[in-house]
């Protein structure tokens, strides 16, 4: 068999998927008009599938740092920190970071995926054991994979399971990594963290927390779900990205062991790419700055989010069970999925299709992740669209009322 | 290189409740090709042996494991440690 041939299932996949009219992983945004709306196939559309979480991409000071460092220090860094230097201004994200955070260290890279490749793959290397969250992020998976530990999942935020598997380690926990995340990234529940918090420290373990989703929206500060539950100094390293509540692109790590100044010298992910460029690193610090200055946007974000919830849950959607910026209606089959998206989409509502394997039990999900800069005028048009394509469904299945789980 | 054959019975008694009606249950089946399991499926049933033996099988072994039995002898490493 040729290298090429195996890619033919995944042809025929997407052939069929276009046979349907519409594939909903190749959108183009033809035209990006605010936080939350965009030109897509020629018309006006309400984005609800962003993760902007705080909406800041259009904010004017994080657009005019961006432009000033752009004229200052020119369109990229053309090359890595290791080999060309670091900007003075990577330096003074990562103050910005760790004063945020309220914690001595911190380091960026120059993606999200990057910072859990990094830092997993330098934390745990072979001879040591990782226990990850069954519903990780793949950029979670990746890092463990990289790093060359033994990797075991335990069932997604199931407390007993993790310590059942603590316990089969016998005298390995003192070796073990346990990484799990602030907000899970498609049904939006949290981890049971002080629990986590419990048997990490019961068994002498290490815990990372990936607070991707959670940045800028969990905690008094914002800090996310390590500050909400108030365990700052009982996890070892936060991770986290800058393309989600910070409106820009990078990621970063941050902890209270000096030894993350180390992981510089060790993390490939780091040393043999290009750093982030100098507007992306002043778009960041800016917003950083913002939510710290400004908590009223984690507030509206969560009365938006509950308005969304709450929309949706009174027209029969079965939804995940925290009320969240994340919120994912299930939907009973991948034809009828692809179909609401589809209507959704045509009615002016971009949502994500989410269908296995990339969703937890095999879900098939319109998973809508709600922004502090949508309008309540936005979220009950979003909710009139859920409706009507809810409606449009039960006509198609009229036989099954219970189709749709209410 | 043989499995251990009390391993081996406890395993395919398991497997039994997964198999669909019509796949053969032996030694040699493939658990993703023959027993007909999806992904999910096969998550099921690894948490359950690994219940079953009180073990936990390495993501990292995974890949290897096609037969029934190549996982009764990743069992038998793993009851070795």
């Amino acid at each position: 068999m040729g290298l090429f041939e195996k890619f033919h299932p995944i042809r025929q996949a997407r052939q069929d998927l276009l046979k349907t009219g519409v594939n909903p992983f190749h959108i183009t945004v033809e035209k990006i008009l605010s936080p939350t709306e965009a030109i897509i196939n020629g018309q006006q559309t309400i984005l609800v599938g962003t993760n902007n979480y705080l909406g800041l991409t259009f904010h004017p000071d994080c657009i005019q740092a961006g432009q000033q460092a752009l004229e200052q220090e020119g369109t990229g860094t053309t090359g890595s920190r290791m080999a060309n230097g670091s900007f003075l201004s990577h330096f003074e994200l990562e103050q910005a970071i760790a004063e945020f955070y309220d914690l001595p260290y911190a380091m960026v890279f120059s993606t999200g995926y990057q910072a859990n490749l990094g830092i997993l793959s330098s934390l745990a290397g072979p001879g040591d054991t990782i226990l990850l969250d069954g519903d990780s992020h793949a950029s979670i998976y990746d890092g463990c994979r990289l790093g060359g530990a033994e990797v075991f999942r335990f069932k997604h935020n199931n407390v007993a399971d993790l310590e059942k598997r603590l316990r089969r380690l016998g005298d390995r926990t003192k070796r073990t990594l346990i990484v799990v995340e602030g907000i899970y990234s498609m049904l939006g529940d949290k981890a049971s963290l002080a629990e986590i918090v419990d048997v990490k420290q019961k068994y002498g373990a290490t815990l990372v927390v990936d607070e991707a989703h959670s940045l800028g929206v969990l905690g008094p500060n914002g800090r996310g779900l390590v500050e909400e539950v108030g365990v700052e100094k009982d996890v070892d390293c936060i991770v986290g990205t800058f393309s989600k509540s910070l409106g820009s692109t990078g990621g970063f790590g941050v902890s209270h062991h000096p030894e993350l100044e180390l992981i510089r010298y060790t993390s490939r992910p780091y040393i043999f790419t290009a750093s982030s460029c100098p507007s992306v690193v002043a778009s960041t610090k800016t917003a950083v700055r913002i939510i710290q200055a400004n908590p009223q946007l984690r507030l509206q974000l969560w009365d938006n989010s509950h308005q969304l919830y709450d929309g949706l849950k009174q027209n029969g959607y079965t939804l995940g069970a925290e009320v969240g910026p994340i919120i994912a209606a299930m939907i009973p089959t991948r034809e009828l999925a692809l179909a609401m998206w589809q209507g959704l989409l045509e009615q002016g509502i971009y949502v994500n299709l989410m269908i296995p394997p990339a969703t937890p039990n095999s879900e098939c999900l319109l998973r809508c992740s709600v922004s502090a800069a949508h309008t309540s005028d936005q979220i009950n048009t979003i909710i009139r669209a859920f409706s009507d394509q809810k409606i449009a469904a039960d006509i198609q299945h009229g036989s099954h009322p219970q189709a749709m789980g209410t | 290189m043989t499995a251990d054959t009390n391993i081996l019975s406890q395993l395919i008694e398991t497997l039994k409740p997964f198999t669909k009606k019509g796949h053969h249950l032996g030694e040699d089946t493939e658990l993703v090709s023959e027993l007909g399991l999806d992904s999910l499926q096969v998550m099921q049933v690894l948490l359950k042996i690994e219940d079953q033996f009180d073990i936990s099988i390495p993501l990292n072994n995974i890949p290897n494991i096609l037969t029934v039995k190549e996982l009764a002898q990743e069992i038998e490493k793993l009851l070795r440690v």
